[in-house]
């Protein structure tokens, strides 16, 4: 089952000397990006031409940069610098960065490394420079396999992050999500999984039947969704590196709107039956199900908050649809939202201090964000349609699904992927191959 | 009767002015009900209210034994119109006692995903406790909630949201 997470990984610390200067301060909207040079990573011939047999890529010291430079642009928080300007070679700036060089052209951090096939792996060391200290910040160095180089590029992007941030990173990480095709009326859905950045895109579900809300589940090794198999809509799980699936919700009736407990033993859940739908758990051990909600009333889009011990939840007990949350045995229910409009998709923030949710107030579609008292509340992005908010590992990003009018016709829709930032900035399309709904956040893989 | 209230508060005007005051009730009583029913009866020949009144999607089960009923926005209750439809569907059931029909209950696209799935299966079962109180076996039919993933008109407007709030009743053998 770890197969999948195999990479090897021998971190070396080299000591720091040094109290970093530049800070990057990711709790505002960043409207001036740290300016950072990412230097290719440098690489001998010989490595090289073992690299290029192996990835059929010609400078793997370079790929591997490129990766870390597209995830700190697409931060917000950095802008990475045109390497045309660059006038030190990699090897050198690697051993030695000439500063005033870097601060020429106004570069005030640099990442340079260098990368070598050794007994068939990858080895990889990059060092990250204080340009106006004129000082080495932090110097690490990993041994993996070849085929992992683009996760070594995530995870040199999350040391740097963390670093100049002082927050963990989020780019080591991947998103499940339901990818669509077909007319609006008869769309044919997929779970799909794809890393962060939207490389190594794979097809997980064939299409032969409609699937939905895909959710990982702690260690981002299963995921649990509502799979309509044989018409019968019920919760399965799936193991993404066995592709094993299992029916867990099989009450009769419809179960759905899954999440995994904050420790991954339980699978919360609605079940539907007699038009009433109530919140369940199910241990997935020892398969015991418990009822948590009982409420004539619709109760869905169950979350639980980080430390397990209260849920959050959507219920249109009051009339109309809100957010509520609850004790996990699911004593102590009260309602949290209380602005105009209609609440959906409550989902705590990893960090426990903010729930995600959706907002239907006047015709538009919003994704905001409210304490866990529903005190608070921000609106960060209004449109025609978008919902189902799922939180980066580190809590700082949102990514969600957004939805286009059709025309009068009915033609031109489409369903894509969107992040954007709990400050409200840095909105973006998150590119995926085909239409894409539902995201999951996983949680950072290498850690 | 309501133009006539008004045309008495014309004449009151002129009249004794202790009657103004009592008239300037009536009027706007009159205002309130001639707005009230504006809006009832707001139709663009093929809506009343947001639900669904037309037959461009309705297909039948039988002669003159509609498929579907139709839900105003966020509502699972049944019009008038809707419970005639179900009785007719009723009748037919028990005429055809080997019938077993899947009551598909569906929402607009205008709603969060999972919220829609609970009241598609919330609509399919308004109509099926319908069909129960006109003698059908609960036996014979099923429910089964598409929420929004299945809307008959991919239109983002208001009618087409009409269309694609509905319960629709399909023969599962």
């Amino acid at each position: 089952m770890k197969k999948i997470l195999s990479i090897i990984f021998l971190f070396v610390i080299l000591p720091l000397k040094v109290s970093a200067l530049i800070e990057v301060d990711i709790t505002r909207g960043n409207l001036n990006p740290l300016p950072i040079a990412v230097s290719p990573l440098s690489i001998d011939e010989n490595s090289k031409k073992s690299f290029e047999k192996i990835l059929n890529k010609k400078n793997i010291g370079s790929e591997i940069s490129l990766v870390v430079e597209k995830n700190l642009k697409i931060s917000g928080l950095f802008n990475p610098l045109n390497k045309d300007a660059f006038l030190q070679s990699p090897d050198i700036a690697n051993l030695k960065p000439r500063f005033e060089d870097w601060n020429l052209i106004k570069a005030q951090a640099l990442i340079t490394g260098k990368v070598n096939f050794i007994d068939n792996k990858l080895r990889v060391e990059f060092r990250l420079w204080d340009i106006l200290a004129g000082k080495e910040m932090m110097a690490l160095a990993f041994t993996t396999v070849p085929n992992n180089w683009r996760r070594v590029g995530h995870i040199i992007t999350d040391k740097v992050y963390e670093r100049l941030t002082g927050e963990k990173g989020y780019f080591d990480t991947r998103i499940i999500y339901v990818a669509e095709e077909g007319p609006k009326t008869r769309r044919i859905k997929k779970l799909a999984i794809m890393d962060q950045d939207g490389a190594n895109n794979k097809f997980l579900t064939l299409g032969n039947e409609l699937v939905l809300t895909p959710r990982f589940n702690p260690t981002s090794q299963m995921v649990t969704y509502l799979s309509y198999f044989r018409n019968l809509p019920r919760v399965y799980l799936l193991d993404i590196e066995t592709g094993m699936q299992e029916v867990v919700g099989d009450f009769p009736g419809m179960t759905f709107a899954p999440r995994f407990s904050p420790d991954g033993k339980k699978i919360i859940m609605s079940f539907a039956k007699d038009g009433n739908s109530d919140i369940y758990t199910m241990d997935l051990e020892n398969r015991i199900v418990e009822k948590i909600t009982n409420h004539p009333s619709i109760d869905t889009s169950p979350s639980y908050s980080p430390d397990g011990k209260y849920i959050c939840f959507n219920s249109d007990r009051s009339g109309y649809q809100q957010i509520y949350i609850m004790k996990k045995d699911g004593s102590n229910v009260k309602r949290i939202s209380f602005g105009r409009g209609l609440y959906g998709t409550p989902v705590w923030s990893p960090r426990g201090d903010l729930i995600a949710f959706t907002k239907l107030h006047k015709g538009k579609f919003y994704i905001g964000v409210m304490r866990t008292d529903g005190s608070g509340e921000r609106l960060l992005t209004e449109n025609f349609y978008q919902e189902a908010p799922s939180w980066s590992p580190n809590g700082r990003v949102l990514i969600f699904y957004r939805e286009t009018k059709t025309d009068d016709k009915g033609e031109g829709f489409s369903a894509k992927l969107w992040s954007i930032d709990l400050t409200g900035y840095n909105e973006r399309q998150v590119n995926t191959p085909t239409d894409a709904s539902d995201p999951s956040w996983s949680s950072l893989l290498s850690n | 009767m309501k133009k006539s209230r008004i045309r008495n508060f014309d004449q009151g005007v002129l009249m004794k002015s202790n009657k103004i005051f009592k008239n300037a009730l009536l009027i706007i009583v009159a205002c309130f009900a001639l707005s009230a029913c504006a809006t009832s009866k707001k139709s663009t020949g093929q809506m009343q209210g947001d639900v669904y009144t037309g037959t461009d999607t309705v297909e039948y089960l039988a002669s003159g034994v509609p498929d579907r009923v139709f839900f105003a926005t966020n509502e699972s209750v049944l019009t008038t119109a809707s419970r005639e439809t179900l009785r007719k569907q009723a009748a037919w059931l028990r005429k055809n006692s080997d019938i077993t029909v899947v009551l598909e209950g569906h929402a607009d696209e205008r709603g969060t995903r999972e919220y829609n799935l609970a009241l598609g299966e919330r609509r399919a079962n308004a109509a099926k406790d319908y069909l129960m109180t006109y003698g059908i076996s609960s036996d014979r039919i099923s429910v089964l909630s598409y929420g929004k993933e299945r809307p008959v008109d991919s239109g983002s407007n208001p009618l087409a949201w009409s269309k694609n709030r509905r319960s629709v009743t399909v023969k599962a053998n």
